[in-house]
């Protein structure tokens, strides 16, 4: 039976955790916000993009460019975008789960943030780099993961390359998700979708015939680089709103359970307390009486 | 028939532009070069330059970044790392800004630091031109 004064020494430090994951919470939910709106303000954009792109890989004709070329090798490489600190609930455990599923032996593995790069070396898997992100990720960080990929493709080393990243679809679910960056196939529209529509938008009238001025090859040259940068700037932002959104369930599931804890432990030292006075009651009473007889 | 074009203007981070324009001049990297309704399908690049938006006989100048145009008869759609509205320019703060890059380069930088100090360095001059063209 522990005395009222554990309980109270327990309740205040239970009180202190609260407070802590609170404080986390509050912090994770205004980045979150931050993380939502930067995703949602780059849609537009990669929309356009994505049309620009199709039409233009279609209204080129002949045209094939070295980021295209589809080859048979089996050499893979696999851009896994993770966090860089816990306390996310299970989004780096499920993803990393998905992770395991590529071939160890072919695979090489790019690593932006910490958790994934730490998960490659405790399995032994080939690490080729490890990139960092900001919490606000910029565009030369996607850049030089980008840079890094299409190298590796263009020099023959793979043969293709994957992104495995954590889909933002609402603040309470994120889903692992892999897409194929290179070689550029068809262009599809990327789901930006911040609501997690998934709407592959049809590109239907993307069979007109473009005119490139200065020449198709300079400029899908330019376009094509760009887009790939673009597009993993898009998974960056997306798993950082992940990332965010998590953290802030994960913080705020923390918080109901320190309260939860609280209040049976307050239950408890009440109890024990009137006990407590109950039987000094009765001592006082008994001796009282034990006196007068 | 289009007797307008819809010019669509997209930055990564926000739809900066979206109107039905009657002619629109682009910074191309070629040269200048003017785009009416009916003009058939073109994709192209453009420089560090001035976009003129002509609408109902009012010029609208938007200063603006690299980036892509795809052009089809009715729409002009440009993806650029930058775009701002003349009027919004803050000419200060992007003196300031020239500034703050013509300092940063004159530092030992590595190859990367030197392109993206370069790129800010563009924009706040390509925005000084617009400005002061602008306003005289």
């Amino acid at each position: 039976m522990p005395s009222t004064r554990d309980i109270r020494r327990r309740i205040k430090s239970v009180k202190n955790t609260a407070q802590i994951t609170k404080a986390m919470q509050m912090v994770a939910s205004a980045k979150m916000r931050r993380a939502q709106q930067a995703a949602l303000a780059g849609r537009p954009y990669a929309t356009l993009m994505n049309e620009v792109l199709a039409a233009a890989t279609a209204g080129a004709g002949e045209f094939t460019h070295p980021l295209m070329e589809k080859r048979t090798g089996k050499k893979r490489a696999l851009i896994l975008i993770t966090t860089d600190k816990g306390l996310c609930g299970a989004l780096n455990t499920n993803l990393l789960r998905e992770a395991a599923k590529w071939d160890k032996d072919t695979t090489v593995f790019i690593c932006a943030g910490k958790k994934g790069a730490q998960w490659a070396g405790r399995l032994k898997r080939d690490l080729a780099a490890e990139f960092s992100y900001k919490d606000t990720p910029q565009f030369a960080e996607a850049r030089a993961i980008s840079k890094f990929a299409q190298d590796l493709f263009l020099e023959g080393k793979v043969d293709a390359v994957d992104v495995l990243y954590t889909n933002f679809i609402n603040t309470l679910t994120q889903k692992p998700e892999s897409r194929q960056l290179l070689p550029l196939g068809e262009i599809k529209a990327l789901e930006a979708g911040l609501e997690g529509d998934g709407a592959t938008k049809a590109l239907g009238e993307a069979t007109r015939e473009y005119l490139f001025e200065p020449v198709a090859a300079t400029v899908l040259g330019n376009l094509l680089p760009h887009y790939l940068n673009y597009q993993v700037f898009q998974f960056l932002q997306e798993a950082k709103a992940s990332e965010q959104s998590a953290r802030m369930v994960a913080m705020k599931n923390a918080t109901d359970n320190a309260k939860q804890i609280i209040k049976d432990l307050t239950l408890e030292y009440n109890k024990l307390r009137q006990a407590n006075i109950t039987k000094e009651l009765l001592e006082i009473t008994t001796a009282q009486m034990a006196m007068g007889n | 028939m289009a007797a307008t074009l819809k010019l669509e203007i997209v930055t990564p981070e926000a739809k900066i532009y979206s109107e039905d324009v009657d002619m629109v001049t682009l910074p191309g990297v070629e040269g200048e070069m003017g785009i009416y309704p009916m003009h058939i399908p073109l994709m192209t690049q453009i420089a560090h330059g001035e976009i003129v938006a002509k609408k109902g006989g009012v010029d609208h100048y938007l200063a603006t970044g690299e980036g892509f145009v795809e052009i089809t008869g009715d729409r002009v759609a440009i993806l650029t790392d930058m775009a701002i509205k003349a009027d919004d320019i803050d000419e200060a703060k992007a003196e300031e800004a020239r500034k703050k890059a013509e300092a940063r380069l004159a530092e030992k930088l590595t190859d990367e630091e030197t392109a993206t100090v370069q790129a800010a360095l563009l924009h706040s001059l390509t925005q000084l031109n617009v400005k002061r063209r602008t306003r005289r």
